[in-house]
């Protein structure tokens, strides 16, 4: 069961929300799926993302796999400690996290997935 | 069998013997071998008659008539530049490494742990490219210098900043180069302004621009001031240039280039009338990602070794499809690690030695030339002069009395006379030169005098190389031929090839290489001419290639042939491209659909992006066939934009679908056209044609089905071939060969890309016949259906024809496996290294299967040892399904196995060393050892390196 402290998309996206920001990561599945990750490439801080947007892609030995924005936002930061420990992505998948994101719609995260409806959807 | 029989090639082609033919036609339950033929393709394709093609030659008749042919090539001396140029190979090369099957015959390097040596051999290309450029890193070659400038215009409009679609190219690139580049620029929408780079607008839509240094006319100028004004504009640049003169010039690198291309060719291979050699892109480390191509890095193995791999493979078009960086995929790899070799034999010392006397004789050529009154352009060159002679009919003389010396100048359009020297130009050959061109303007013939110039040269103070140049200790140890020798095999030892043992990697077509086919490529008279030649001095190539194309014409079934795209995936691109120039001239300009089933090798899709085409994917159904009903819908949705089908057949799942006509008739019926990839023409020669299915353009591997090597990755060939509907639109060439209205613009840099190894797949079928090859044909069938007899009852075999028939090729199913036992693909493929073989392909159309191609060459001893090898590794794995064998600790995920490891004086895994080392008799006479473990992927692209590690680290 995925826990309910967040969101999740049915892109395998995680989003932690905490008052207007946001903290978006990859799901355990997601990552199991990937394999290895060896490569996390990020956005520019400050570019504004909206919700379903493309901001950034996850390497594997085998995969590619495209990032899709769970909320729209501006990107607070990005985690450049990904550039060193890329691996940080499969051994943590839930403690890692990608993006921040100052939150433009908050009404956004109400359509998004619970750790029920997730856990669902996997199957 | 008559006397006549024994010296027919085909019986030294076809591995089964005919004592053997009985049983194995019994293994696989047929009738006779053309019973099975039958059973394996549906009749309504089925060819009614023999090919008709000449009679077939023996071996030695076959070079007899090739030593005829070759003597109508004329031996005339060219100094024409433009990227190709004269070169010595150093015999210690030519002897180990182009005429020597271990080189050859690998595949590109997939396993790894089974490559080190050619993999060791392309990152010191990597390495030298780097460094000669001053760039951060390198791929392991690319096709051509004019694709690669096209590959680095597409790289550039990646990485710019600004997001326009204008790229200006220097007026004094090569002409070759500006016509693939604008070819390449147009599908994608790009729009290619010709002009002054120094001075030209920086207008707001221009992302990039290309330069050649030293350029077109020979002229060196410091690019630092145009490349500093482009990148403060945002716009982004790519440099062409020469190895040999990066020796002595300041490199691209250091003057701010974004990226650096060129043609390592005169690094010892042979011009061999267009190619095949080794193209190459280097970039700054912040761009890796956005490289095309190859790019070999270091790992460490499983027991912590440094190991090289090939990385960042997500780039590529296997797993990005449409989205790939480009369509590359087989490169130059053989002729990019002759030219590392020659780094490597010559020395930093060396090459700088080649290229000051390079650079004198041409420094004392201008001298006389000036002297006799001709206006050299240029006061700063290297090896390459421009020069007046007082017009064009003055200039007409000239190159009547270079003909009559046997002397080949370039002749501009405007009168001038242009000369480029190279490392076989003596001072006595520098004499012939000025005495030709004073000859030709009625002057007294001046003395040439090599000494008469002094040390200083012909280029600016400040354009002097300063840096370090290949530092590396690889590049200053092997400088005696017993030195070099030993490093070439001790190279060679590390790698499996056709010359250990069977390579049987579905979709590749590893079949025999024959000697007697690559003696040509190497005769002077065919590797030393300049692509760029009068026609009238390459009557020779002239005759093969008219051979040849009748010869493809016939074993296809279609009308005509452009044997100019340099491998696969360029025959894909080019073929597209005369479909959509097809649909254009009928006023179709809306057809951008490509459909292509999901089963399709991933430059389908790449290649369609490149052409500007729109992929729409076709289901496959269960049974592996494309899914028909699918086809017609998406072929009616698209209806008036459908512009073309891509399908391999027999299909990517080793099947002959029952269905191809039918499906091509749908696309036909919607006024699509239906390309074929012809990976698996080796199913279809003299059986069927892509003509008898219905299609209108395909490309020939000419390294898969016709016998030229794949040299570890490259040279390869693609030409195409096509209905008459289509054949205006064939691709042109700027500088020699067919240019009318209607060609494509050209595809490659050369007319008739790596036209040398042409010659090997002409032998083929010349020695062949229609018998031989038909034969063949029926062989690889006959291989692959005897595997399946073999080993069905041990692995599920996944697509078969109703009848339970395969083609020349089977997939089997692993998955199975991974919840039984813990065992994936990889496992096995690494295990079978132990038993003395290369891997099958991996996941290649299915993930979690491996793809058996045992072509018509394979013995069946050496089937029955592969096989003897599978049904141990099937015991093996069930040994651990059974909870015989520990999950982690076991003979497979510890594969490959090294001596080092074997022989150690700890060991700690339940199973014995014999077991991991021995595992059947047969691997006992004739042990092949992998050099390192398993190569840890992760741990290389997490920590990208690909250039030779610095000094301090290096065994001497």
């Amino acid at each position: 069961m995925y826990p309910d402290d967040r969101k999740y998309t049915k892109d395998h996206e995680w989003v932690l929300i905490a008052g207007d920001e946001a903290k978006i990561g990859i799901t355990d599945y997601a990552q199991a799926q990937l394999g290895e990750v060896v490569y996390v490439e990020l956005p520019e801080v400050g570019r504004t993302l909206k919700q379903g947007e493309i901001f950034g892609t996850i390497e594997s030995v085998k995969a590619v796999s495209e990032l899709f924005c769970p909320v729209s936002g501006e990107v607070t930061a990005v985690n450049t400690a990904l550039a060193d420990q890329p691996e940080t992505v499969n051994t943590a998948p839930h403690d890692t996290w990608i993006v921040t994101l100052k939150v433009s719609e908050a009404s956004e995260g109400a359509g998004l997935l619970d750790g029920a409806a997730y856990t669902a959807l996997l199957g | 069998m008559s006397s006549a029989g024994l010296d027919q090639f085909a019986r030294r082609h076809i591995g089964p013997r005919p004592a053997d033919l009985e049983q194995m036609l019994q293994a696989v339950g047929a009738e006779s071998l053309d019973a099975l033929v039958g059973e394996v393709v549906p009749s309504s394709i089925r060819l009614t008659r023999p090919l008709d093609l000449p009679e077939a030659e023996t071996e030695h008749e076959c070079l007899e008539r090739l030593r005829a042919i070759a003597a109508k090539n004329r031996p005339v001396r060219s100094f024409l530049g433009m990227g190709y140029y004269g070169c010595i190979t150093p015999t210690v090369i030519l002897r180990n490494v182009l005429e020597n099957p271990s080189w050859y015959t690998p595949y590109t390097p997939y396993q790894a742990e089974i490559a080190q040596g050619r993999l060791e051999a392309l990152l010191n290309f990597q390495t030298m490219v780097s460094n000669l450029t001053g760039m951060e890193v390198a791929n392991a070659s690319l096709l051509d210098e004019a694709t690669a400038a096209a590959e680095a215009m597409a790289m550039l409009h990646r990485i710019s900043s600004r997001r326009g679609n204008r790229f200006l190219v220097s007026e004094r690139c090569f002409p070759q180069t500006l016509a693939v580049v604008q070819g390449r620029a147009e599908p994608l929408g790009m729009t290619v302004e010709i002009g002054d780079v120094a001075t030209a607008d920086l207008p707001d839509d221009l992302f990039g621009l290309l330069v050649q240094y030293p350029d077109d006319s020979g002229e060196v100028i410091d690019l630092a001031p145009m490349i500093a004004r482009a990148h403060a504009a945002g716009v982004t640049v790519a440099v062409a240039t020469d190895l040999l003169a990066l020796t002595l010039l300041t490199p691209p690198g250091e003057m701010g280039a974004d990226v650096v291309v060129g043609n390592s060719q005169r690094f010892g291979v042979p011009p061999g009338y267009g190619g095949p050699h080794a193209a190459f892109l280097s970039t700054r480390q912040a761009h890796v990602r956005q490289m095309p191509g190859r790019i070999i890095g270091v790992s460490v193995d499983a027991h912590g070794t440094p190991a090289y791999r090939m990385a960042l493979q997500t780039r590529e078009q296997h797993i990005r499809r449409e989205r790939a960086t480009s369509n590359i995929c087989t490169a130059q790899a053989l002729l990019a690690n002759m030219a590392s070799f020659y780094a490597v034999y010559h020395g930093p010392d060396g090459l700088t030695a080649i290229a000051r006397r390079v650079h004198r004789l041409t420094r004392a050529v201008a001298r006389v030339l000036t002297a006799v009154g001709c206006q050299v352009r240029h006061e700063a060159f290297f090896d390459t002069l421009r020069f007046g002679v007082g017009g064009t009919a003055r200039a007409a003389r000239v190159e009547a009395r270079a003909l009559e010396a046997g002397l080949n100048f370039r002749y501009f359009d405007d009168g001038d006379v242009g000369l480029s020297l190279d490392e076989t130009v003596t001072p006595e050959i520098c004499g012939a030169i000025v005495g030709a061109v004073a000859a030709g303007l009625d002057v007294a013939s001046p003395a040439f005098d090599a000494g008469a110039v002094g040390e200083a040269p012909a280029y600016p103070e400040a354009l002097a190389r300063r840096g370090p140049l290949l530092a590396h200790a690889v590049f200053r140890i092997h400088h005696s031929e017993t030195e070099m020798m030993r490093y070439l095999k001790r190279l060679e030892r590390r790698d499996i090839g056709l010359d250990t043992s069977m390579i049987p990697l579905g979709s590749c077509t590893m079949k025999l290489n024959p000697a007697t086919t690559m003696v040509p490529v190497t005769w002077p008279e065919f590797g030393g001419l300049h692509p760029f030649a009068p026609p009238d001095q390459a009557a020779g190539y002239a005759q093969v290639f008219e051979e040849l194309e009748a010869a493809l014409c016939t074993i296809t079934g279609l009308d005509a042939i452009s044997l100019q795209p340099n491998s696969g995936a360029q025959g894909e691109f080019a073929g597209l491209l005369v479909i959509r120039a097809y649909h254009r001239s009928r006023g179709d300009r809306g057809r951008n659909v490509v459909l292509i089933p999901s089963s399709a090798h991933g430059t389908n899709p790449a290649s369609a992006a490149m052409a500007g085409l729109r992929v729409v994917v076709v289901a496959c159904d269960d049974r592996g066939n494309v899914d028909v009903g699918d086809v017609r819908a998406k072929a009616a949705e698209h209806g008036a934009a459908l512009a073309a089908l891509m399908i391999t057949y027999p299909s990517t799942h080793g099947v002959f679908e029952e269905a191809i006509q039918e499906i091509c008739a749908i696309v036909h019926q919607q006024g699509g056209q239906v390309y074929m990839d012809g990976a698996n023409m080796n199913a279809q020669v003299g059986v069927t044609s892509p003509a008898a299915i219905g299609v209108d353009v395909c490309h020939l591997n000419l390294h898969k089905t016709f016998a030229i090597p794949h040299g570890g990755g490259g040279p390869g060939m693609g030409p195409i071939a096509v209905a008459a509907h289509l054949a205006p639109y064939l691709p042109g060439h700027p500088v020699t060969g067919r240019s009318a209205g209607e060609a494509i613009p050209a595809v490659a840099a050369a007319p008739w890309g790596s036209a040398s190894i042409l010659l090997i797949s002409h032998a083929y079928i010349r020695m062949l016949g229609a018998t031989g090859l038909t034969e063949a044909t029926a062989y690889a069938m006959l291989n692959a259906n005897y595997l399946k007899a073999r080993l069905q009852g041990h692995y599920d075999v996944l697509y078969t024809r109703p009848n339970g028939r395969v083609a020349h090729e089977l997939i089997f199913d692993l998955r199975p496996f991974r919840v039984s036992a813990g065992i994936d693909e990889q496992d096995v493929a690494k295990r079978l290294i132990d038993y003395g073989f290369h891997a099958p392909t991996v996941s290649f159309p299915v993930a979690g299967t491996m793809m058996v191609e045992p072509t018509e060459s394979e013995p069946l001893e050496e089937l029955d040892r592969f096989c003897d090898a599978l049904v141990s590794i099937r015991a093996e794995i069930q040994a651990i399904a059974d909870g015989r064998a520990d999950r982690e600790d076991n003979v497979l995920k510890h594969a490959p196995h090294t001596a080092a490891a074997v022989a150690a004086d700890t060991w700690t895994h339940p199973y014995s060393r014999e077991t991991a080392a021995f595992p059947l008799a047969f691997v006992r006479r004739h042990k092949f050892w992998p050099t390192v473990g398993r190569i840890d992927n992760a741990y290389g692209d997490r920590h990208l390196t690909c250039s030779c590690p610095p000094m301090a680290d290096e065994e001497a």
